[in-house]
């Protein structure tokens, strides 16, 4: 488990949110759908954020800036040091015949890393308003909708593997149409490594850390 | 070791943080109970101004498969295991510790008597420590709370009990309420506060209970950094724990290892140890300063 001191590159709004990147250092980039555990200034806690791009040397998170931890993160200017902890937890399984990713909100965070590692497939994305659709010009290939149309409603028939990320209900509307698909939930999280069992979410009726067994599952959470 | 560094029990998995727990001098693991437990539904985390409250719940294994299936990897760690014992009983009590005093894994158990996050026992902290000083000869450290009048005459009752060391604090119970909804942010509302703003309440909880029994105390609560660790030794701590840190640096062991020599030293100690209850009493402190200054002088002009 490596942790770092890592330099901030950039940051940059797209929509409502703040596109973070920091240098890579001595981290792997891990695999779509892992996630870091951000150190946020002045908080005492850190924040989990999945990778959202790796360019070289580099590491992107994608911010909504929700709370104080994630409004400090969106703050950050060139040259400011962050420890950051990863990658944690079980990602995408990326062995998929026919991927589509849908992606909620700035559950768009893992898609454009997961995209690019499965050679750009198919993308569904829905957000509240074209303010928030910004983020989807980070996923190439990608339908929008926007509310009150939901990606529930537009999904194929015969989706394919489904790759997910997004609010919970839509997560729990998804795996309804696709039973197989591949769903990314979120808790959550003092530590992100197993430690403080905070992040609990009932799989299968058994309460399980999601941070260890997920945040990428198979079954509800 | 000097003042060994322990974790907070609840504060790490030594399975799945392995390099962790061999960064510590022993290893506390979460509470045992006799039997599994899902723990307490989420919401179970919530940051706070200064701190953070965490409605965990004792989830766990339950007694026979912690043996089964964890007390043989953790051994393999090679690292002293502590195991934290917690229940609904003195019953319960005898019943875990009667278990591990047949297992030479076990180093020594601590006593959860405070868990601010379940129904309490009915039987007082005394008469736990009682049940399971009958069932075992492991050193036993009881885990008192924060949340007492008078933490010393506990520690007095515990002490007479039977109790080995003491372990100070446990987590003090806290709210927190989500400022648009001012609905309770945690899933039982009540949770266990912990983090910077326990440091002051653990330190006078440390001086207290080393003025009143003449046991080995694990100071925790709050301890960020080795000037921390060293203010706990100089209220009367023999050992360290370190919890909500962990959270946010797993590599916390070996700094606040580091950083607690370097703190001692840049104030003449040649260890650590030797700051402990230094705070208890100004005129001793003047007395051994004074002495500790003399020494340094000859050994400078020697």
């Amino acid at each position: 488990m490596l942790r770092d001191r890592c330099r901030v590159v950039s940051t940059e709004g797209i929509g409502p949110y703040t596109l973070l990147i920091v240098e890579r250092r001595g981290l792997d980039a891990g695999v779509p759908g892992q996630f870091f555990m951000l150190e946020a200034p002045g908080r005492l806690l850190p924040r989990p954020m999945s990778v959202c791009l790796a360019p070289r040397g580099q590491l992107a998170f994608l911010v909504d800036p929700i709370g104080p931890g994630t409004r400090t993160l969106c703050m950050q200017q060139p040259g400011d040091e962050i420890a950051v902890l990863g990658p944690l937890g079980t990602g995408f399984d990326l062995d998929v015949d026919r991927p589509l990713l849908v992606g909620g909100g700035i559950g768009v965070a893992p898609l454009p890393y997961l995209s690019e590692l499965l050679g750009r497939p198919p993308a569904l994305l829905g957000f509240r308003t074209a303010w928030h659709a910004e983020a989807a010009a980070l996923v190439p290939n990608a339908e929008v909708v926007l509310e009150p149309t939901y990606v529930t409603e537009a999904l194929p028939d015969d989706p394919g593997d489904v790759l997910a990320c997004g609010p919970e209900p839509m997560l729990h509307a998804l795996r309804a149409l696709a039973p197989d698909a591949q769903l990314a939930w979120e808790a959550p999280m003092a530590c992100g490594y197993g430690a403080c069992y905070g992040c609990a979410v009932e799989i299968e009726g058994r309460l399980r850390r999601l941070c260890v067994e997920g945040p990428v599952l198979r079954e509800a959470a | 070791v000097s003042v060994p560094i322990l974790n907070a029990s609840g504060c790490l998995d030594a399975l799945t943080a392995p390099d962790v727990a061999r960064s510590l001098d022993a290893f506390v693991t979460k509470t045992i109970t006799p039997l599994p437990r899902d723990g307490n539904p989420p919401v179970r985390i919530a940051e706070t101004e200064a701190g953070m409250l965490n409605s965990i719940g004792l989830q766990g294994p339950g007694v026979e498969r912690f043996l089964t299936e964890q007390l043989p990897d953790l051994d393999a760690l090679g690292v002293p295991i502590w195991v934290s014992v917690g229940g609904f009983s003195a019953a319960d009590f005898r019943l875990v510790c009667g278990r591990l005093d047949e297992c030479d894994e076990v180093a020594a158990i601590e006593l959860n008597l405070s868990c601010p996050n379940v129904e309490e026992a009915p039987e007082t902290a005394a008469e736990l420590v009682a049940a399971a000083r009958v069932a075992t000869t492991k050193p036993l450290y009881a885990k008192l709370s924060p949340a007492t009048w008078d933490v010393a005459e506990s520690a007095r009752a515990v002490a007479a009990a039977g109790a080995d060391g003491l372990s100070l604090v446990n987590t003090i119970r806290g709210l927190a309420l989500d400022p648009q909804t001012l609905q309770p942010r945690l899933g039982r509302a009540v949770g266990g506060y912990s983090g910077p703003a326990l440091k002051p309440i653990a330190l006078a909880c440390v001086y207290a209970c080393a003025r009143a029994v003449d046991l080995p105390i694990v100071g925790m609560g709050g301890v960020r950094s080795g000037l921390d660790a060293l203010e706990l030794v100089a209220a009367g701590a023999t050992a360290v724990a370190l919890g909500t840190v962990l959270f946010g640096d797993p590599h916390a062991p070996g700094r606040v290892r580091a950083e607690l020599a370097a703190e001692a030293s840049a104030r003449r100690y040649d260890d650590a140890e030797e700051a402990r209850g230094i705070a208890q009493d100004r005129e001793s402190y003047s007395v051994a300063k004074t002495q500790k200054d003399l020494q340094n002088a000859q050994n400078v002009h020697a």
